[in-house]
């Protein structure tokens, strides 16, 4: 090593930027920064109007002459593997669509079904996720009403594909939205984050690694409900789905232009889950969850919400895990463990294991 | 060790952490300028927000530690190029598929049909090649002294099995050579290293004695953890203060003196140190690791004819300052604005890994906070 005289130095390089604006990516489906590009970018420049721009996941729909309102949601699902622990696409797709129409504060009544089914799907398997569909509706208390099917060929598709598209009835006087965070409020969780992501990334089994950890899939209509009787000014509800918690939080800054800050130590992780993401570079606040809440309610209601939360078995191990500022709109930023402070962002396009 | 005892919070306690904060703080006399090594480093110091409570004095400026970072713009052509051709499947690493390369990255190779996968080691993309006998399998062998003994590991297991549908593209650097480089530059700025602590895991901190003595500078080999991190920085102004030079190890639950033997003699066995080019900074005399001839089979510069691909870096950021320790991240016009992770100008804003993606993921207008 007596060569570094011949060290040249190049000084600045940099390659042109790829900006990902004329090919669909896997990044657009992150959930994350590139899908809400694209969502800005195509779909509301040409779908634009006052339901679709509130950027919450269902519309509130007003019905002529009455008082009541529609909540309406639609999901698109899609998963590899079909099934895995703690649940499959089936419940998967019911749940989903239960959990968007409930963050109104809606009571969920009817959902539809649309199948797009792979060529060579074993009809066996497609049965077991329909009954698994029957299962979360009834545990949901909604009927499935109508639905569709289509066929493609086989390497068209991967097995099944479920769009669901799901009706609830808005009776209470609750304004409850995103935009709808006040200083002052509590940021409460339902329960661990990061389970579902972890588990189904585990049940590729390419992760090397074998955990216990199942996905958390599950409906939130009645933990919701039960919220609502003890505190009907609850201000904003949402279910930290594809991007996770931060990508959520970051999402209610911006649309209510306040400050978020949580609190490291207070975010419930298992540990199982804490230790695949350590190994494989991620971070538990950007992975998915299918069966938690977020509640932002005011601070005199946390002790009656969490105490109704931890009654149920969807939310037992719910905590408060932050507060809502003033300054700082738009931002959230966390204490870390060792008495620091970082901005949390959205995550950027998919998220990808590291390499050492 | 107590089986109780758990690393992700004993190693981010508060209190311990402020004592150590407090010796720091006590010791520290005069303005240092400390460099980390490993890209996971920087990212530890800005997740945690280390550099908040260190005194002002303290500079950490971060080294050349990232694989992503530091893989040069040809030899990223050169593995779009094999990637493009049908008959390849292409396994990599997943912090590559966003590196773009002159024309490309791998995910917009994919989203054309590019059968790209991303694994999570070479050992899996040895299986793939078993399992597809009709098919090239190819994998972008990058990383340090931490990735090259299971890089390794897969051409010894490729070979064993006789597999003639395998092979991989190499860009293996080794970060001794690159401190060198550092130290020997005209800018060099840095008065103390922490060592990268898994790189030392591997190959020990043997080859850092000589380094810490030709250039009278400190080296304590460091781990990730917060309290690791606050111990290697005490470690090197304790040296720093007293005008001492020798290489000390604060990773002493990983790290040994000679490291892991039976991983440097399956790198050995199989790879031999050749002149490498990092991107943003050059060439550096054997710095790199590259496949002994005896394994040419397996190079896919070779099977794929790709190395007469040549491309020349055109100059909009200041990643090669950034890489060097010469610069920060938010010294750069860019950051932030027009360089951001979805639209990254530079490899530091492309990797998990990177200084740029850390300073902008986890300090972005931190003023504000």
């Amino acid at each position: 090593m007596e060569n570094t005289s011949q060290i040249s130095f190049d000084g600045a390089s940099c390659p042109i930027p790829l900006p990902h604006n004329k090919t669909i990516v896997m990044g657009h489906g992150s959930g994350g920064k590139m899908t809400e590009d694209l969502i800005k970018q195509v779909f509301q420049k040409h779908f634009s109007n006052p339901f679709l721009n509130a950027g919450n996941d269902f519309a509130l729909l007003p019905m002529q002459g009455n008082d009541l309102q529609l909540s309406v949601s639609t999901d698109a699902h899609i998963i590899f593997p079909l099934t895995f622990p703690g649940g499959d696409i089936g419940r998967l797709a019911i749940c989903g669509t239960v959990n968007d129409m409930s963050m109104s504060g809606a009571t969920p009544l009817y959902i539809t079904a649309s199948f797009i089914l792979e060529e060579g799907l074993e009809i066996n398997l497609l049965e077991k996720i329909v009954i698994s569909m029957k299962e979360a509706a009834l545990e949901a208390g909604v009927t499935i009403v109508a639905g569709d099917t289509k066929v493609v060929e086989k390497g068209k598709g991967d097995g099944i594909f479920i769009s669901t598209t799901g009706i609830a009835r808005l009776t209470r006087q609750v304004q409850i939205n995103g935009s709808n965070a006040h200083p002052g409020d509590v940021v409460i969780i339902s329960g661990t984050i990061g389970d579902h992501g972890i588990a189904v990334l585990d049940a590729r089994g390419d992760l090397g690694i074998k955990t216990n950890i199942e996905s958390d899939v599950a409906p939130l209509n009645h933990l919701i409900s039960e919220i609502l009787e003890v505190a009907p000014e609850t201000h904003v509800l949402r279910d930290p789905t594809r991007g996770g918690l931060a990508t959520t939080l970051n999402e209610i800054a911006k649309q209510s232009k306040v400050g978020i800050i949580i609190h490291e130590e207070k975010i419930p992780v298992l540990q199982a889950v804490k230790s695949a993401c350590e190994l494989l570079g991620f971070d538990p606040l950007y992975i998915a969850n299918e069966g938690k809440l977020i509640v932002i309610a005011p601070e005199n209601k946390r002790n009656a919400i969490i105490s109704k939360m931890q009654n149920s078995k969807y939310g037992k191990n719910a905590i408060v895990i932050g507060e809502i500022i003033e300054k700082n709109p738009g931002r959230v930023i966390l204490k870390t463990e060792i008495g620091t402070s970082r901005i949390v962002d959205v995550m950027a396009g998919e998220m990808l294991p590291r390499i050492c | 060790m107590n089986k109780n005892f758990n690393f992700s919070t004993s190693f981010r306690n508060s209190q311990l952490v402020k004592g150590v904060v407090e010796e720091i703080k006590r010791i520290t006399t005069k303005p240092w300028t400390i460099m980390e090594i490993c890209g996971g480093q920087t990212h530890a110091i800005m997740q945690y927000g280390i550099d908040q409570i260190l005194p002002k004095e303290l500079e950490l400026v971060h080294g050349p530690g990232c694989p992503v970072c530091v893989t040069p713009l040809d030899q990223i052509d050169r593995a779009h190029a094999i990637a493009a051709q049908t008959n390849v499947i292409f396994c990599t690493f997943g912090d590559m598929l966003r590196v773009p390369g002159s024309s490309t990255d791998l995910f917009s190779l994919k989203a054309h049909g590019a059968q790209i996968k991303v694994v999570y080691s070479p050992i899996d993309a040895v299986k793939i090649a078993q399992e597809n006998p009709d098919k090239q399998i190819v994998f972008f062998a990058i990383g340090f002294e931490t990735t090259i003994p299971a890089n390794a590991s897969s051409i010894i297991q490729a070979k064993a099995f006789g597999l003639r549908n395998f092979s991989i593209l190499v860009s293996q650097v080794c970060v001794p050579p690159a401190m060198e480089a550092i130290l020997s530059s005209p800018s060099n700025r840095v008065q103390a290293f922490l060592a990268a602590g898994h790189v030392c895991a591997v190959m020990g901190y043997w080859q850092y004695h000589p380094i810490s003595q030709k250039y009278q500078v400190p080296i304590v080999v460091t781990g990730f953890e917060p309290l690791d991190l606050l111990q290697g920085i005490l470690k090197a102004i304790r040296q720093l203060e007293s005008g001492t030079h020798i290489v000390e190890n604060a990773y002493q639950r990983a790290v040994s003196e000679k490291g892991n033997q039976a991983a440097q003699e399956i790198i050995n066995r199989v790879f031999e140190p050749c002149d490498r080019n990092w991107r943003g900074i050059g060439t550096i005399p054997f710095s790199g690791m590259g496949l002994r001839s005896e394994f040419d089979e397996f190079n896919a510069e070779h099977r794929f004819n790709v190395e007469h691909i040549k491309t020349q870096e055109s100059e909009i950021c200041i990643a090669g300052q950034i890489l060097q320790g010469l610069k920060k991240p938010y010294q750069c016009p860019a950051f932030g604005n027009v360089c951001v992770p979805t639209n990254p100008l530079g490899a530091p804003m492309v990797s998990s890994e990177g200084a740029c993606s850390a300073y902008y993921r986890f300090s972005l207008n931190r003023e504000e906070i």
